[in-house]
Protein backbone atom coordinates (compact mmCIF):
# COMPACT_ATOMS: atom_id res chain seq x y z
CA UNK A 1 0.00 0.00 0.00
CA UNK A 2 3.00 2.30 0.45
CA UNK A 3 4.44 1.44 -2.96
CA UNK A 4 3.44 4.88 -4.24
CA UNK A 5 5.72 6.62 -1.76
CA UNK A 6 8.42 4.02 -2.41
CA UNK A 7 8.15 4.76 -6.14
CA UNK A 8 8.59 8.47 -5.48
CA UNK A 9 11.67 7.87 -3.34
CA UNK A 10 13.03 5.49 -5.96
CA UNK A 11 12.60 8.06 -8.71
CA UNK A 12 14.42 10.76 -6.76
CA UNK A 13 17.30 8.39 -6.04
CA UNK A 14 17.56 7.10 -9.62
CA UNK A 15 17.43 10.59 -11.19
CA UNK A 16 20.09 11.82 -8.78
CA UNK A 17 22.49 9.04 -9.78
CA UNK A 18 21.67 9.32 -13.50
CA UNK A 19 22.44 13.05 -13.44
CA UNK A 20 25.68 12.44 -11.61
CA UNK A 21 26.70 9.94 -14.30
CA UNK A 22 25.85 12.40 -17.07
CA UNK A 23 23.17 10.07 -18.42
CA UNK A 24 20.31 11.17 -20.67
CA UNK A 25 17.91 8.32 -19.99
CA UNK A 26 17.32 5.58 -17.48
CA UNK A 27 16.26 2.32 -19.11
CA UNK A 28 16.15 -0.03 -16.16
CA UNK A 29 16.32 -0.06 -12.36
CA UNK A 30 17.79 -3.04 -10.55
CA UNK A 31 16.36 -3.43 -7.06
CA UNK A 32 17.20 -5.92 -4.36
CA UNK A 33 14.31 -6.66 -2.02
CA UNK A 34 14.39 -9.21 0.78
CA UNK A 35 11.38 -11.33 1.66
CA UNK A 36 10.90 -9.36 4.88
CA UNK A 37 10.61 -6.01 3.14
CA UNK A 38 6.96 -5.23 2.46
CA UNK A 39 7.31 -4.37 -1.22
CA UNK A 40 5.06 -5.86 -3.86
CA UNK A 41 6.92 -5.66 -7.21
CA UNK A 42 3.88 -5.65 -9.49
CA UNK A 43 2.30 -2.88 -7.41
CA UNK A 44 5.54 -0.90 -7.53
CA UNK A 45 5.74 -1.29 -11.33
CA UNK A 46 2.17 -0.08 -11.67
CA UNK A 47 2.92 3.18 -9.85
CA UNK A 48 6.32 3.44 -11.50
CA UNK A 49 4.90 3.97 -14.98
CA UNK A 50 2.89 6.96 -13.73
CA UNK A 51 5.56 8.43 -11.46
CA UNK A 52 8.36 8.16 -14.04
CA UNK A 53 6.36 9.62 -16.94
CA UNK A 54 7.83 12.90 -18.26
CA UNK A 55 11.15 12.29 -16.52
CA UNK A 56 14.47 10.85 -17.72
CA UNK A 57 13.22 7.52 -16.40
CA UNK A 58 10.07 7.44 -18.55
CA UNK A 59 9.48 3.99 -20.02
CA UNK A 60 12.12 2.33 -17.86
CA UNK A 61 11.57 -1.09 -16.34
CA UNK A 62 11.91 -2.05 -12.69
CA UNK A 63 13.61 -5.38 -12.13
CA UNK A 64 13.38 -6.78 -8.63
CA UNK A 65 15.75 -9.45 -7.35
CA UNK A 66 14.05 -11.07 -4.34
CA UNK A 67 16.16 -12.53 -1.57
CA UNK A 68 14.70 -15.14 0.77
CA UNK A 69 14.54 -15.03 4.57
CA UNK A 70 17.78 -16.59 5.84
CA UNK A 71 18.36 -17.77 9.38
CA UNK A 72 21.67 -18.69 11.02
CA UNK A 73 21.80 -21.58 13.48
CA UNK A 74 23.96 -20.62 16.46
CA UNK A 75 24.43 -24.27 17.34
CA UNK A 76 26.00 -25.55 14.12
CA UNK A 77 26.39 -22.35 12.00
CA UNK A 78 24.09 -23.69 9.31
CA UNK A 79 22.42 -20.94 7.26
CA UNK A 80 18.98 -22.00 6.07
CA UNK A 81 15.77 -20.75 4.53
CA UNK A 82 13.01 -21.75 6.92
CA UNK A 83 9.85 -23.53 5.94
CA UNK A 84 7.10 -21.00 6.58
CA UNK A 85 6.47 -21.36 10.30
CA UNK A 86 9.18 -23.74 11.43
CA UNK A 87 12.28 -21.80 12.43
CA UNK A 88 14.27 -24.68 13.92
CA UNK A 89 17.58 -25.64 12.29
CA UNK A 90 16.96 -28.38 9.70
CA UNK A 91 20.41 -29.86 10.35
CA UNK A 92 20.65 -30.04 14.17
CA UNK A 93 17.06 -29.10 15.18
CA UNK A 94 18.31 -26.30 17.45
CA UNK A 95 15.96 -23.42 18.29
CA UNK A 96 18.86 -21.02 18.81
CA UNK A 97 18.65 -19.23 15.48
CA UNK A 98 19.24 -15.63 14.44
CA UNK A 99 18.24 -13.58 11.43
CA UNK A 100 20.97 -13.65 8.79
CA UNK A 101 19.26 -11.80 5.95
CA UNK A 102 16.07 -11.09 4.10
CA UNK A 103 15.40 -7.48 5.12
CA UNK A 104 17.28 -5.90 2.20
CA UNK A 105 15.62 -3.03 0.32
CA UNK A 106 17.98 -1.10 -1.91
CA UNK A 107 18.65 0.14 -5.42
CA UNK A 108 21.62 -1.88 -6.64
CA UNK A 109 22.21 -0.18 -9.99
CA UNK A 110 20.56 1.68 -12.84
CA UNK A 111 21.04 1.06 -16.56
CA UNK A 112 21.35 4.35 -18.40
CA UNK A 113 21.90 5.67 -21.91
CA UNK A 114 24.27 8.49 -22.74
CA UNK A 115 23.73 10.28 -26.04
CA UNK A 116 26.83 10.90 -28.09
CA UNK A 117 27.42 14.65 -28.16
CA UNK A 118 29.30 16.68 -30.70
CA UNK A 119 32.54 17.92 -29.23
CA UNK A 120 32.09 21.47 -28.10
CA UNK A 121 34.34 23.85 -30.02
CA UNK A 122 37.46 24.73 -28.04
CA UNK B 1 24.97 3.25 -25.60
CA UNK B 2 23.76 1.61 -22.41
CA UNK B 3 25.85 1.49 -19.30
CA UNK B 4 25.30 0.34 -15.76
CA UNK B 5 25.68 2.79 -12.90
CA UNK B 6 26.17 1.24 -9.48
CA UNK B 7 23.96 2.91 -6.86
CA UNK B 8 23.84 0.56 -3.85
CA UNK B 9 21.70 2.88 -1.73
CA UNK B 10 18.61 2.21 0.32
CA UNK B 11 15.44 3.21 -1.49
CA UNK B 12 14.33 5.22 1.50
CA UNK B 13 17.61 7.11 1.87
CA UNK B 14 15.84 10.48 1.71
CA UNK B 15 13.44 9.42 4.46
CA UNK B 16 16.37 8.19 6.56
CA UNK B 17 18.05 11.59 6.20
CA UNK B 18 14.92 13.40 7.38
CA UNK B 19 14.65 10.93 10.26
CA UNK B 20 18.19 11.87 11.28
CA UNK B 21 17.13 15.56 11.26
CA UNK B 22 14.16 14.75 13.50
CA UNK B 23 16.49 12.89 15.84
CA UNK B 24 18.83 15.89 15.99
CA UNK B 25 15.91 18.20 16.86
CA UNK B 26 14.81 15.86 19.64
CA UNK B 27 18.36 15.65 20.93
CA UNK B 28 18.65 19.44 20.98
CA UNK B 29 15.41 19.66 22.95
CA UNK B 30 16.53 16.92 25.36
CA UNK B 31 13.53 14.75 24.49
CA UNK B 32 13.54 10.94 24.57
CA UNK B 33 11.21 9.41 21.97
CA UNK B 34 9.35 6.23 21.09
CA UNK B 35 7.83 5.09 17.77
CA UNK B 36 4.80 3.01 18.69
CA UNK B 37 3.60 0.59 16.00
CA UNK B 38 0.85 -2.03 15.87
CA UNK B 39 -2.03 -3.34 13.83
CA UNK B 40 -5.39 -1.58 14.31
CA UNK B 41 -7.01 -2.52 17.59
CA UNK B 42 -3.89 -3.88 19.32
CA UNK B 43 -4.18 -1.16 21.95
CA UNK B 44 -1.82 1.64 20.91
CA UNK B 45 -4.00 4.48 22.15
CA UNK B 46 -4.94 2.61 25.33
CA UNK B 47 -1.25 2.11 26.06
CA UNK B 48 -0.60 5.81 25.35
CA UNK B 49 -3.35 6.79 27.81
CA UNK B 50 -2.00 4.43 30.46
CA UNK B 51 1.55 5.66 29.87
CA UNK B 52 0.73 9.38 30.04
CA UNK B 53 -1.32 8.90 33.22
CA UNK B 54 1.19 6.49 34.77
CA UNK B 55 4.17 8.79 34.22
CA UNK B 56 2.40 12.08 35.03
CA UNK B 57 4.26 12.50 38.33
CA UNK B 58 7.65 11.79 36.72
CA UNK B 59 7.70 12.94 33.09
CA UNK B 60 6.08 15.54 30.88
CA UNK B 61 4.82 13.59 27.88
CA UNK B 62 4.00 14.79 24.36
CA UNK B 63 2.25 12.69 21.71
CA UNK B 64 2.26 12.85 17.93
CA UNK B 65 -0.68 10.84 16.67
CA UNK B 66 -0.78 9.50 13.14
CA UNK B 67 -4.10 8.49 11.64
CA UNK B 68 -5.76 8.31 8.25
CA UNK B 69 -8.35 10.88 9.39
CA UNK B 70 -9.97 12.25 12.59
CA UNK B 71 -8.30 13.48 15.77
CA UNK B 72 -9.89 10.87 18.06
CA UNK B 73 -6.56 9.44 19.21
CA UNK B 74 -4.88 12.80 19.87
CA UNK B 75 -8.00 13.85 21.81
CA UNK B 76 -7.66 10.78 24.01
CA UNK B 77 -3.94 11.43 24.57
CA UNK B 78 -4.68 15.08 25.44
CA UNK B 79 -7.47 14.06 27.81
CA UNK B 80 -4.97 11.80 29.58
CA UNK B 81 -2.73 14.84 30.14
CA UNK B 82 -0.31 14.88 27.20
CA UNK B 83 0.60 17.71 24.89
CA UNK B 84 -0.78 16.16 21.69
CA UNK B 85 -0.84 16.91 17.98
CA UNK B 86 -2.65 14.94 15.31
CA UNK B 87 -1.22 14.20 11.89
CA UNK B 88 -3.77 13.07 9.34
CA UNK B 89 -2.07 11.06 6.62
CA UNK B 90 -5.09 11.33 4.31
CA UNK B 91 -5.09 7.66 3.45
CA UNK B 92 -1.36 7.07 3.56
CA UNK B 93 -0.79 3.83 5.46
CA UNK B 94 2.15 4.97 7.61
CA UNK B 95 3.89 8.00 9.08
CA UNK B 96 7.12 9.06 7.41
CA UNK B 97 9.93 11.25 8.68
CA UNK B 98 8.65 14.29 6.79
CA UNK B 99 5.22 14.16 8.45
CA UNK B 100 6.80 13.75 11.87
CA UNK B 101 8.95 16.80 11.11
CA UNK B 102 5.74 18.78 10.59
CA UNK B 103 4.39 17.31 13.82
CA UNK B 104 7.49 18.57 15.63
CA UNK B 105 6.92 22.03 14.10
CA UNK B 106 3.45 22.09 15.66
CA UNK B 107 4.58 20.89 19.07
CA UNK B 108 6.05 22.98 21.87
CA UNK B 109 8.84 20.71 23.13
CA UNK B 110 9.97 22.95 25.98
CA UNK B 111 9.86 21.00 29.21
CA UNK B 112 8.92 17.79 27.43
CA UNK B 113 10.81 14.68 28.62
CA UNK B 114 9.18 12.00 26.49
CA UNK B 115 7.66 12.07 23.00
CA UNK B 116 5.47 9.16 21.96
CA UNK B 117 4.81 8.89 18.23
CA UNK B 118 1.72 6.76 17.73
CA UNK B 119 1.96 5.40 14.20
CA UNK B 120 -0.94 4.58 11.87
CA UNK B 121 -2.61 1.27 12.78
CA UNK B 122 -0.92 -1.08 10.32
CA UNK B 123 1.37 -4.05 10.92
CA UNK B 124 3.10 -3.95 7.54
CA UNK B 125 4.18 -0.53 6.28
CA UNK B 126 5.25 1.70 9.23
CA UNK B 127 8.32 -0.35 10.11
CA UNK B 128 9.95 0.51 6.76
CA UNK B 129 9.88 4.25 7.43
CA UNK B 130 12.32 5.48 10.07
CA UNK B 131 10.98 8.51 11.96
CA UNK B 132 14.00 9.45 14.06
CA UNK B 133 12.65 8.07 17.33
CA UNK B 134 15.12 6.69 19.85
CA UNK B 135 13.35 3.35 20.33
CA UNK B 136 10.96 1.28 18.23
CA UNK B 137 8.12 -0.40 20.07
CA UNK B 138 5.69 -2.91 18.62
CA UNK B 139 2.45 -3.72 20.41
CA UNK B 140 1.10 -7.18 19.73
CA UNK B 141 -2.11 -8.41 21.29
CA UNK B 142 -3.24 -11.84 22.37
CA UNK B 143 -6.30 -12.06 20.06
CA UNK B 144 -4.03 -11.56 17.02
CA UNK B 145 -2.48 -14.98 17.63
CA UNK B 146 0.95 -16.34 18.55
CA UNK B 147 1.95 -16.90 14.91
CA UNK B 148 2.33 -13.23 13.97
CA UNK B 149 6.16 -13.03 14.28
CA UNK B 150 6.35 -15.95 11.83
CA UNK B 151 3.74 -14.61 9.43
CA UNK B 152 4.85 -10.96 9.53
CA UNK B 153 8.58 -11.29 10.28
CA UNK B 154 9.37 -7.99 8.54
CA UNK B 155 7.04 -6.14 10.92
CA UNK B 156 8.63 -7.65 13.99
CA UNK B 157 12.15 -6.82 12.82
CA UNK B 158 14.08 -3.87 14.27
CA UNK B 159 12.13 -3.60 17.54
CA UNK B 160 13.69 -2.62 20.86
CA UNK B 161 10.62 -3.62 22.84
CA UNK B 162 7.63 -5.78 22.02
CA UNK B 163 4.63 -5.23 24.27
CA UNK B 164 2.22 -8.15 24.37
CA UNK B 165 -1.11 -6.55 25.29
CA UNK B 166 -4.45 -8.01 26.40
CA UNK B 167 -2.90 -10.82 28.46
CA UNK B 168 -6.12 -10.81 30.51
CA UNK B 169 -7.56 -12.71 27.54
CA UNK B 170 -4.99 -15.55 27.69
CA UNK B 171 -7.39 -17.93 29.53
CA UNK B 172 -9.93 -17.50 26.73
CA UNK B 173 -7.73 -17.61 23.61
CA UNK B 174 -5.37 -20.25 22.24
CA UNK B 175 -2.04 -18.41 22.48
CA UNK B 176 1.33 -20.06 23.18
CA UNK B 177 3.41 -17.33 24.84
CA UNK B 178 6.68 -19.29 24.44
CA UNK B 179 6.13 -19.77 20.71
CA UNK B 180 5.41 -16.06 20.34
CA UNK B 181 8.50 -15.08 22.36
CA UNK B 182 10.77 -17.38 20.37
CA UNK B 183 9.77 -15.83 17.05
CA UNK B 184 10.26 -12.29 18.39
CA UNK B 185 13.68 -13.13 19.85
CA UNK B 186 14.97 -14.71 16.62
CA UNK B 187 14.17 -11.49 14.76
CA UNK B 188 15.40 -9.14 17.51
CA UNK B 189 18.27 -10.50 19.56
CA UNK B 190 18.24 -8.83 22.99
CA UNK B 191 14.69 -7.52 22.61
CA UNK B 192 12.64 -6.89 25.73
CA UNK B 193 9.20 -8.51 25.69
CA UNK B 194 6.70 -7.09 28.18
CA UNK B 195 3.38 -8.79 28.87
CA UNK B 196 0.68 -6.31 29.86
CA UNK B 197 -3.03 -5.69 30.04
CA UNK B 198 -4.19 -2.12 29.53
CA UNK B 199 -7.58 -3.22 30.85
CA UNK B 200 -6.50 -4.67 34.21
CA UNK B 201 -3.19 -2.80 34.51
CA UNK B 202 -1.23 -6.03 34.93
CA UNK B 203 2.39 -5.72 33.74
CA UNK B 204 2.18 -1.95 33.22
CA UNK B 205 4.60 -1.09 36.07
CA UNK B 206 7.40 -2.90 34.18
CA UNK B 207 6.59 -0.95 31.00
CA UNK B 208 6.54 2.38 32.86
CA UNK B 209 9.76 1.48 34.67
CA UNK B 210 11.44 0.66 31.35
CA UNK B 211 10.47 4.04 29.87
CA UNK B 212 11.59 5.91 33.01
CA UNK B 213 14.96 4.14 32.95
CA UNK B 214 15.46 4.83 29.26
CA UNK B 215 14.42 8.48 29.56
CA UNK B 216 16.65 8.98 32.57
CA UNK B 217 19.66 7.36 30.84
CA UNK B 218 19.00 9.57 27.84
CA UNK B 219 18.80 12.68 29.99
CA UNK B 220 22.10 11.87 31.71
CA UNK B 221 23.90 11.24 28.42
CA UNK B 222 22.55 14.43 26.81
CA UNK B 223 23.56 16.46 29.88
CA UNK B 224 27.06 15.01 29.59
CA UNK B 225 27.18 15.83 25.88
CA UNK B 226 26.14 19.41 26.59
CA UNK B 227 28.71 19.75 29.36
CA UNK B 228 31.47 18.67 26.96
CA UNK B 229 30.55 21.33 24.41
Amino acid sequence: MHELSLAQHLLDLALEHAARAGADRITRLNLVVGELAPVEPSCLSFYWDHIAADTAAAGSSVEVRRLPLRLLCQGCNQVFEPASENWSCPKCSSDRVRLQGGDECYLEAIDVEVDKRAEAPA
Amino acid sequence: MTQRVVVAEKILKANDELAAENRARLEDAGVFSLNLMASPGAGKTSLVERTVAGLADRLQVAVIDGDLATSLDADRAAAAGARAVQINTNGQCHLDANMVGHGLDALDLSGVDLLIIENVGNLVCPVEFALGAHRNVLIASVPEGDDKPYKYPGSYRGMDVVVLNKIDLLPHVRFDVDRFRHGVEVLNPGVRILEVSCTTGEGLPAWLAWISEQAEAHRVSSDERRARR
